[in-house]
């Protein structure tokens, strides 16, 4: 077998999630209603809430593991701070997308500019788009894990703003107030709902484990490619010095 | 069914992004896995382990 990211544990993960995928596909499709309302567009709701709060929880690791990297200067948690930063951004993305396609037959848009949870993910989502495109652009190590730990512990801030923007400007949203806090609907929807936060909930699990071992294969592979041409450089000062002592008479250039 | 149009492109991009993103890690991590010592490959299954 080839060397991969893959390991027992995760081929165990994609196949319960795999499962978990097909069995989300039967709720949420076959065997629960249409809602009186929304019709058949509630089902678009079973995908978009699981991503959406998934997406906070990508930027909280990414938060987590930025203090940690402030803290402790730590390789590991800037590599897990990083991963949970681009998952957040990937989770976010989905939600603003599938946000955007429930709300055509529901509202009547795709997107609305004066609404404030809509703004708010969005404003989250490219603070963190920001984050990652920082990382790539700092070659230092160690400058750019310590000044993107700052980025991400204050894009963390945006969470609560996200989450209680229905609340604190109530009157500036179409988006409805948390579902799920006042258990406003029926058993086996609330169920699908539930069953697709596991399942989603599996998906962020396996890809956050495959994205942390490439990011540490980067690093290893960088160390590596360091420590291969240090070898090279020392190997060649040896000679040179070598060659220096024997044949004393003559400068090999080698001590500017 | 309503909504037909609108149920397939939610799910479908949902699922297909996801798809994508695991493949194009799977791809990342083993050409960069070929790079990396085995002794430094923690976590991973090599041939070295699984035997």
């Amino acid at each position: 077998m080839r060397p991969s990211t893959s390991s027992r544990a995760t081929r165990l993960l994609g196949a319960a999630l795999t499962v978990g995928l097909v069995v989300l596909g039967l709720f949420a499709f076959v065997f629960t209603e249409a809602d009186l309302v929304q019709l058949d567009a509630v089902r678009l709701l079973y995908v978009h809430v699981p991503v959406a709060i998934l997406s906070y929880v990508g930027f909280s690791v990414c938060a987590f593991g930025s203090a940690m990297v402030l803290w402790k200067r730590s390789t590991w948690w800037d590599i897990t701070a990083a991963a949970g930063a681009e998952l957040g951004v990937l989770f976010a993305g989905l939600t603003l997308v599938t946000g955007a396609i429930w709300g055509r037959p529901i509202w009547n848009t795709w997107w609305e500019w004066g609404d404030v949870r809509l703004m708010t993910t969005l404003m989250m989502f490219l603070v963190y788009v920001g984050y990652l495109a920082y990382r790539r652009v700092v070659p230092a190590a160690d400058v750019r894990a310590r000044r993107s730990a700052i980025i991400g512990l204050v894009g963390v801030l945006n969470i609560p703003i996200v989450n209680r923007s229905v609340e604190w400007w109530e009157s500036r949203t179409l988006h409805q107030k948390s579902t799920l806090g006042e258990l406003k609907i029926e058993d086996l929807t609330l169920f699908t709902l539930m069953l697709g936060m596991v399942v989603f909930a599996l998906v962020f699990a396996w890809l956050m484990i495959h994205r942390f071992r490439v990011g540490w294969l980067e690093h290893q592979a960088e160390t590596v490619g360091l420590v291969a041409a240090m070898a090279e450089r020392r190997a060649q000062r040896d000679a040179e010095i070598d060659e220096a002592l024997a044949h004393p008479g003559v400068s090999s250039g080698s001590d500017r | 069914m309503t909504h037909v149009g609108y149920l397939v492109a939610g799910w479908g991009i949902v699922l297909g992004t996801f798809g994508l993103y695991a493949w194009s890690l799977i791809r990342r991590g083993r050409a960069l896995a070929a790079r990396v010592p085995a002794d430094r490959r923690r976590w991973m299954t090599t041939d070295a382990t699984e035997a």
